[in-house]
């Protein structure tokens, strides 16, 4: 029983930081139906800068939000220079041109910071904090909090700002928001600057607990897409639920059966999951796109 | 400005690969030698010393005229860790290129991958690679520099006994070298009496292991060893620490940079593992025979690239194995080459001291690891 | 007619190189694994293209060809081709049992199952040691022999491999011509619309995966007795990733785009290897800008292009 508790806490902790990462995927899914998989790639070059920010002589908040500034800047050259020109292509294309951006953002990540392993400092104390028997770190309560807080002003965001129900028309349907006076260009630029901030966000959160380099976003990317769909993509508590769901999947995987396995055994069960609900946890099913 | 050179010269490179199709024009008596490191992707951290390593001591003996006159061009490329892409640069090397010597393999998988290659088209191999499977059993041109993972298992066995440590937790990841030194210690803890009560694993990139180690606590095990490298055990390091265990905990010598010490912290400290003398050359008595080598690549690698590696020291004791197997030879013929590298006797490099023959491709004992302990943030040589 | 005119064209090109330039690096060596990958994009496009099916695992029915060769013969002394046999028949039964399930599910959904089918099975080939050697892989395999002909150099292998190539690209040329191949391009074009004509859409598409999947399986196979060494890394799923590019950048739905595409990603590395550190970043702008300004497809988009100045010349004389 003790070990099934520190199981839940190390899935939660975990799964935190996949819903973080899946919700970068739902906020661009939302406003124009792409997955992008840059995603991952946003979440390292939120951490990275600001490890390369500090190293610099900037504080930790000073280099934090520049970081996370020079991360939407980032988002928002990749709506502009790949995604906006490409607009008549087909969602699979966009796909590859998402994958062509990772890899292109990984190769500038390469030549600018090189291939090191870098680690942030934890934001507060590094004292493993005893609940029974079980322990967590203060970085992980953390992780949570933001976790939370970022679902939270997301979902304000989508359901009662004017902006991000503009958003969401965009991806209902385009032409119609236009015709009713949506900026859809800028609601798709506000989309990836978002998302990529968020995915900055993410990776402050995260460096302190697993370290950063410059191909750790491919991972995290990935297992952020997985909760993604998991929860049902475009949904924002789903993101969260899909994320930490897999996160205890993974870990009680890890405990009770094996943990060479853990990651099979976490992806059969999105299988299995897919195959009794194919859009998802919390999806609407999808009209028939690809 | 430069940057626009840099353009320039390598658009230049483009069109001149894309016309030739043949590389460059080989000159009578240079000596070729081929490389292919994993300089990108999960081991960079051992390719790029190595790399740097080669480039800086190759850029040296050729601007003092070269091995008896003849320079040394090299060939290099990055197959990212991946075997696939060791097999076909290798190909390269040897089919396009026409290298008299390859240095190389990072990975144990990349050096296994390309065997049967040098093999059959016989040319010299020295593999940069920690598998014991490389040169045993032996091949005829096939030679390694870095310790083997048996020799890393013997050496934290032989310290668990002097210890008092009969049962031990085992943690690997799921790389190459992860899962070799996890075949290595399953194999041999029997013969030190002692009893591997956990086998836990974890995936390279994964961002906790708290779930495994609850795992091992709940054992009775007196001890943890990890076998890894890269973040992951840095991460096993900050994880053990966070669960309260206090068991002696021992790393492979896949941790043997600061880098694991910066990335754990205090959570480094206590730690030990089994390593070259490189990381501690400064503690070495002065009648060892090494001290002076080790000091002097310490120097001329820091002064260029910043902190040293036991990694790239490998590519160093390749590179001056093959020199002197040249010097001795007298000729760039290649099955010369490979009798003499295989003569190389009492030869100070920064692994040990190398005593290579026929029956033995990598000429070192156990002696040239040394058991190290992290106290402060530090190396701190034991014996 | 036209159609084969064009294989032909493309099938003498093929053979006739390595005639010309027999001791040509980039015939002999990067031909293979040209060949292969070319083989994988057309089966792959039979899936996406035609079928309308996204898949984002389609090296994992290559490796369990690869493995299933290279266990099998090794572990088990089972002569090459029979072990060819017993892995395609695997995964015919394997990918039979998956197709309805995974089938039914679409977009996004369909490219997540198959990411996760995948990456089970690499894990699989990293985790059961005993059985596949794990990371390190398993090498040593035996030798093929065609006819009592041992297939034992680059030159052997080139004419194997290409003429396994040419026969999945004339396969697939006329499973487009076909009658299943319209009811193919029915499924892309409109599932439902499909369904009133009478054509059973999940049949179609159930046999086109499986089809697919075993194409993938013998080139397995054969890739693991041409490398003589099999291991996990071949089979990731960053190889599924850079299969379905292969087949998005020469353009869906298109056989010799597949073919474009998968030339164009195997020959760029071997390319782009002088720039060293620029390497991934030369190669992720290329892949972008070529999707952005030719979001069909290289071949799809330049064909089209070179049909529209035909006409406007045939018009304007």
């Amino acid at each position: 029983m003790d070990q099934l508790l520190q199981f839940l806490i190390s899935g939660l902790t975990v799964g935190s930081i996949y819903a973080l990462v899946a919700l970068g995927f739902s906020i661009i899914y939302n406003a124009s139906d792409v997955v992008n998989f840059a995603q991952g790639e946003f979440v390292m070059i939120g951490a990275m800068s600001a490890i390369f920010l500090m190293k610099a002589g900037l504080s930790y908040p000073l280099a934090a939000l520049l970081a996370i500034a020079i991360t939407a800047g980032v988002g928002l050259a990749l709506e502009k220079f790949a995604i906006e020109p490409a607009k008549n292509a087909t969602v699979v294309s966009t796909i590859i041109i998402t994958i062509g951006a990772s890899i292109f953002l990984r190769g500038a990540a390469l030549l600018i910071w090189g291939k090191e392993i870098y680690g942030l400092p934890p934001f507060t104390s590094n004292n493993p904090i005893k609940i029974g028997n079980a322990t967590i770190l203060p970085q992980n309560l953390w992780v949570m909090l933001g976790t939370a807080v970022t679902v939270l002003a997301v979902k304000y965001f989508f359901d009662r700002t004017k902006m991000g129900k503009a958003i969401l028309a965009c991806s209902y349907n385009k032409k119609a928001a236009y015709l009713v006076g949506i900026n859809v260009k800028k609601m798709l630029l506000v989309a990836y600057g978002l998302s990529a901030a968020l995915g900055a966000a993410a990776g402050l959160l995260v460096t302190p607990i697993t370290f950063m380099s410059y191909g750790a976003g491919v991972m995290l990317g990935l297992k952020g897409f997985c909760a993604a769909i998991l929860g049902g993509m475009g949904n924002s508590m789903g993101a969260v639920l899909g994320g930490i769901l897999l996160g205890i999947v993974e870990t009680v995987g890890a405990g009770f059966i094996s943990s060479g396995y853990k990651d099979a055994i976490a992806f059969f069960v999105i299988l299995l999951v897919l195959f009794i609900k194919p859009s998802g946890i919390l999806g609407k099913g999808e009209a028939e796109r690809v | 400005m430069r940057f626009l050179k840099n353009i320039v010269t390598l658009l230049a490179a483009f069109s001149l690969v894309l016309l030739s199709g043949t590389g460059m024009v080989q000159a009578k008596d240079t000596l070729k030698i081929g490389s292919f490191l994993a300089v990108t992707g999960p081991a960079s951290f051992l390719g790029d010393p190595e790399l740097k390593t080669l480039q800086m001591y190759i850029e040296e003996i050729n601007a003092k005229g070269g091995i008896n006159g003849h320079k040394i061009e090299f060939v290099h490329y990055d197959t990212k860790g991946k075997a696939k892409e060791a097999k076909n640069f290798v190909n390269r090397l040897i089919k396009k290129d026409k290298v008299d010597v390859i240095i190389g393999g990072t990975t144990s998988g990349n050096s296994l991958a390309v065997i049967d290659i040098v093999e059959k088209a016989k040319v010299p191999f020295i593999s940069l690679a920690g598998s014991i499977k490389i040169v045993e059993p032996v091949k005829k041109w096939v030679f390694k520099t870095p310790h083997t993972d048996k020799m890393a298992a013997e050496k934290i066995f032989a310290d668990m006994k002097k210890r008092g440590i009969k049962k031990a937790a085992l943690i690997t990841g799921n790389g190459g070298f992860d899962k070799s030194g996890r075949a290595q210690c399953l194999a041999l803890a029997p013969k030190y009496g002692i009893e591997i009560v956990a086998d836990e694993k974890y995936g390279n990139a994964d961002t906790d292991m708290t779930t495994q180690l609850t795992k091992i606590r709940a054992t009775d095990a007196q001890a943890i060893i990890n076998f890894g490298f890269g973040k992951a055990p840095a991460i096993v390091a900050k994880n053990i620490k966070q669960l309260g265990i206090k068991l002696p905990v021992y790393e492979s010598h896949g941790v043997a940079s600061k880098k694991f010490i910066e990335l754990a912290g205090d959570a480094a400290n206590g730690i030990r593992l089994p390593a070259a003398a490189l990381i501690v050359a400064d503690q070495l008595s002065d009648k060892d025979p090494q001290k002076k080598v080790l000091l002097a690549y310490k120097k001329k690698y820091e002064a260029k690239y910043g902190p040293v590696s036991t990694f790239g020291g490998h590519a160093y004791d390749a590179l001056f194995i093959t020199v002197e197997a040249v010097k001795r030879a007298g000729t760039i013929d290649r099955a010369k080459i490979r009798d003499e590298i295989e003569k190389t006797h009492g030869f100070v490099g920064t692994g040990g001291i190398f005593n290579m023959s026929p029956t033995d491709h990598l000429g070192l004992n156990l002696d040239a690891f040394k058991m190290i302990e992290i106290q402060n943030g530090n190396w701190k040589l034991l014996y | 007619m036209k159609r084969l005119s064009g294989f032909a064209i493309f099938a003498a090109v093929c053979l006739l190189l390595p005639v010309i330039f027999p001791d040509n690096y980039y015939v002999t060596v990067v031909g293979l694994t040209i060949f292969v990958n070319v083989t994988l994009a057309v089966s792959l496009n039979l899936l996406m293209g035609y079928a309308g099916q996204i898949s984002l695992g389609h090296a994992a029915f290559f490796g369990l060809g690869a493995y299933s060769s290279a266990i099998l013969t090794i572990k088990y002394g089972l002569n090459p081709w029979l072990a060819m046999i017993f892995g395609a028949a695997l995964v015919l039964c394997l990918s039979y049992v998956l197709s309805r399930p995974i089938l039914r599910l679409k977009g996004h959904y369909l490219a997540m199952a198959t990411l996760g089918l995948g990456i089970i099975v690499h894990i699989f080939f990293v985790q059961a040691d005993e059985l596949t050697g794990g990371p390190d892989g398993i090498s040593g395999l035996p030798t093929l022999s065609l006819f009592g002909v041992p297939i034992d150099s680059d030159i052997k292998w080139y004419f194997v491999l290409c003429s396994y190539m040419l026969l999945s690209v004339l396969f697939s040329l006329n499973i487009a011509d076909s009658r299943a191949g319209r009811a193919l391009s029915a499924v892309h074009g409109s599932e439902i619309a499909a369904q009133m004509m009478g054509i059973d859409t999940a049949k179609v598409k159930s046999y086109i995966f499986v089809f697919s999947a075993l194409m993938a399986t013998i080139a397995g196979s054969l890739f693991a007795h041409q490398q003589d060494f099999v291991s996990p890394e071949s089979f990731s799923f960053f190889f599924s990733i850079e299969l379905v590019t292969m087949v998005v950048l020469g353009g869906l739905g298109s056989t010799f785009g597949a073919v474009m595409g998968a030339f164009i990603l195997s020959i760029l590395p071997e390319v782009l290897i002088v720039f060293e550190d620029f390497e991934v970043l030369i190669f992720g702008l290329i892949l972008m800008v070529i999707m952005i300004f030719l979001p069909e497809g290289l071949f799809v988009s330049l064909k089209n292009r070179a049909a529209i100045m035909l006409s406007k010349r045939e018009s304007g004389s």
